[in-house]
């Protein structure tokens, strides 16, 4: 088998857009985050604390979308947690977002285990079905990529444009984006830089929380331990690809649910010489090279990582 | 409603505190976390301890654990001294247990010359780990957070395609790295244990560390720039060249810790090879509160939790996964407590705007 076949057929493109929907809904909120200032490393446990808390919640009631409201409402509350430690207490972004996810990680594999037990088979569930957009659907070769997915999917599709015309065009999103790039002269215009840090990491965690329950209860319906793994950094990568625009973040999230989905095909067909885990590096290596290739054009919001202390003026 | 940090008066009773807090605060949560699974958190305790100290295997158990964990505690000590967040310890260790592993094999090196050789090679592929970010950041300005945590991936991913290609076991087909020369493993001190070397490595590293920052004038550079690099090129120094250097020990310490798994533990590379170090080394840095000689007692408290609870999870029937949720929990416990011995909370109900 080479290489094209490999790759060109309608189901491995379909599988690439599912495999991208968490990494855009995560990137999309990383970026909420990081346009106000916050660069939010508690991004890999709120994925993964998502993705339990939806599994677990549609296990026990039987209802996916409730699974959803879960998911959500962890995230926004693992959020609004951070926010207490970094914005309110001013403690270092770094530090505190990899103690959140280490106790987030280590809290959610306790309860999965206390609640579902040790099991060979892991448990699943009746995960989402495709909803086939009438008309869009029946679009040759468009309609069954991106019109033949979950409901959940379009919701991430048209969160793009919505986060996109948010960020550019309304008063609330250039507040967001002043209060990351200039703190000072947002709080001297009346900006509540520490209420505007607070609301976009709890959005930032609802997006992550979302992003991970995608997974169990679209993607794959079950919840293991590799579930997330490093997922949520891929987004924190994403963004530094997308140049901290939404557009270009979402393309970013596509291209690369394309790397995975073909790296997942090569794990199982064997068929080139180049080993996997080579594909699993990439979206790291394209950061790292963005990175220098981006070097001092400021494209990252001035005041990201930086705490903002209301008193220093 | 705001909320309002009152700097106190500098208290060194309330800095001691601030760590004992924290370790109290999470031993109270994870006694909670024993009883939300229906044990008997006293009983839990009790498990944890004898299992952790209490018997030659268990004390060396503990201690053989904590080597690994006092070397990436002083390389995010000696970083985050000087703000540069390297948080690329794990990637640092992989590349210094691979660089081990590939020279601990080599038949052309004279025996005794193999376990030098290993420390030195693992020193130097860790530091080198930790240039390439250190260099982006002074060269690019790239933002060390990110590129130290893409290079952890980078790493992994290229360790475990080495795993899965040239150093398969062309026989069994396992993906473990073929194994260290019997010369090459690292001395124990005491027969029928794990203790080996790396505990010597660790604690002279410690001391070691904390001479260059009190005694030298690196150290003092070092404060500086960590403080306010600009003051630092007011007074002559080289910020740059600080951060270079200081990487540089950084990646060799984390290296380092990879080179004991290999030569005291494991004898080969695998996957698992490090069960999340380099991150651990984050926590007991802030449980030490970037204090060289306090990163032993921290490294000895995580490494305790970490044998500690595996035992006792097994016997009183709590799943595994505690160790991971308290490191964590004392990271945020430290921090939090650090910011109660520094200031006052004060909660101003009357909204005060947000302008001048």
């Amino acid at each position: 088998m080479n290489l094209l076949d490999l790759i060109l057929d309608i189901g491995f493109f379909a599988a690439a857009v599912r495999l991208a929907v968490p990494l855009l809904l995560g990137t999309l909120g990383e970026l909420i985050a990081e346009r106000s200032g916050s660069l939010n490393l508690g991004i890999e446990g709120m994925m993964l604390a998502g993705a339990f808390a939806g599994f677990a919640t549609a296990a026990g009631t039987g209802s996916l979308w409730l699974g959803v409201v879960a998911a959500i409402a962890i995230g926004g509350v693992l959020g609004f947690s951070l926010a207490m430690l970094t914005v309110v207490l001013r403690l270092d972004q770094t530090v505190a977002g990899i103690g959140m996810t280490m106790s987030v990680t280590g809290l959610a594999f306790y309860f999965y285990r206390l609640g579902f037990g040790e099991s060979a088979v892991p448990p699943s569930i009746q995960p989402f079905r495709t909803v086939p957009i009438p008309i869009l659907s029946e679009i040759p070769a468009i309609g069954p990529i991106f019109f033949n997915q979950y409901a959940l999917t379009y919701i991430a599709y048209l969160l793009v444009p919505a986060l996109a015309f948010f960020l550019m065009k309304t008063p609330a999103g250039l507040s967001l984006r002043t209060v990351g790039e200039n703190p000072l002269a947002a709080a001297s215009v009346g900006i509540d830089v520490i209420q505007m840090r607070i609301v976009a990491l709890i959005a930032a965690g609802s997006l992550a929380g979302l992003g991970g329950a995608y997974l169990d209860l679209a993607a794959f319906g079950s919840f293991g331990y590799g579930i997330i793994s490093g997922r949520g950094w891929i987004c924190l990568a994403l963004v530094v690809l997308g140049r901290w625009q939404p557009i270009p973040c979402a393309l970013a999230a596509f291209l690369f649910g394309a790397v995975d989905a073909f790296q997942l095909r090569l794990q199982t067909s064997g068929a080139w010489a180049i080993p996997y885990q080579v594909f699993l590096a990439l979206p790291y290596l394209a950061t790292l090279v963005a990175m220098v290739l981006s070097a001092r054009q400021a494209v990252a919001p001035a005041a990201l990582g930086k705490a903002y202390d209301p008193e220093i003026r | 409603m705001r909320v309002r940090l009152e700097p106190r008066p500098p208290s060194r009773l309330r800095e001691l505190a601030t760590s004992l807090v924290a370790i109290i605060a999470s031993l109270a949560i994870l006694g909670f976390l024993i009883a939300l699974a229906g044990a008997n958190p006293l009983t839990g305790f009790f498990l944890l301890v004898k299992s952790a100290v209490f018997g030659k295997l268990a004390l060396t158990e503990t201690l053989a654990k904590a080597s690994p964990l006092v070397l990436t505690g002083l390389a995010a000590l000696v970083a985050f001294r000087i703000k540069f967040w390297n948080i690329g310890g794990e990637g640092q260790l992989l590349v210094g247990a691979m660089a081990a592993a590939f020279i601990g094999a080599r038949t052309v090196i004279p025996e005794p010359l193999l376990i030098p050789s290993m420390i030195l090679g693992a020193a130097v592929a860790g530091a080198l780990a930790a240039a390439l970010p250190a260099f982006l950041k002074v060269r690019f300005e790239a933002d060390e957070v990110v590129s130290t945590l893409m290079l952890n991936f980078i790493i992994a991913y290229l360790m475990a395609a080495l795993l899965s290609g040239p150093w398969k076991d062309p026989v069994s087909g396992w993906t473990d790295s073929p194994d260290i020369l019997p010369a090459a493993e690292w001395p124990t001190f005491w027969r029928g244990t794990r203790l080996h070397l790396g505990i010597v490595i660790a604690i002279v590293s410690a001391l070691g560390v904390s001479f260059l920052l009190r005694r030298t004038t690196f150290g003092l550079a070092m404060d500086i720039v960590g403080d306010n690099p600009r003051a630092a090129i007011h007074a002559g120094l080289k910020p740059k060249r600080i951060v270079l250097i200081t990487a540089l020990l950084s990646g060799a310490m984390a290296g380092l810790a990879g080179a004991g798994e290999v030569g005291g533990i494991q004898f080969q590379v695998m996957g698992s090879i490090s069960p999340g170090y380099g991150y651990a080394g984050i926590a007991v840095a802030m449980l030490a509160r970037l204090s060289p000689l306090a990163v032993l007692p921290a490294a000895f408290f995580f490494a305790a939790i970490i044998t500690g609870s595996s035992e006792m999870s097994r016997q009183i029937g709590v799943p595994i996964f505690l160790a991971d949720a308290i490191q964590g929990l004392a990271l945020l416990a430290v921090l939090v407590a650090s910011v109660l011995s520094r200031y006052r909370l004060r909660l101003d109900l009357a909204r005060s705007g947000a302008g001048p």
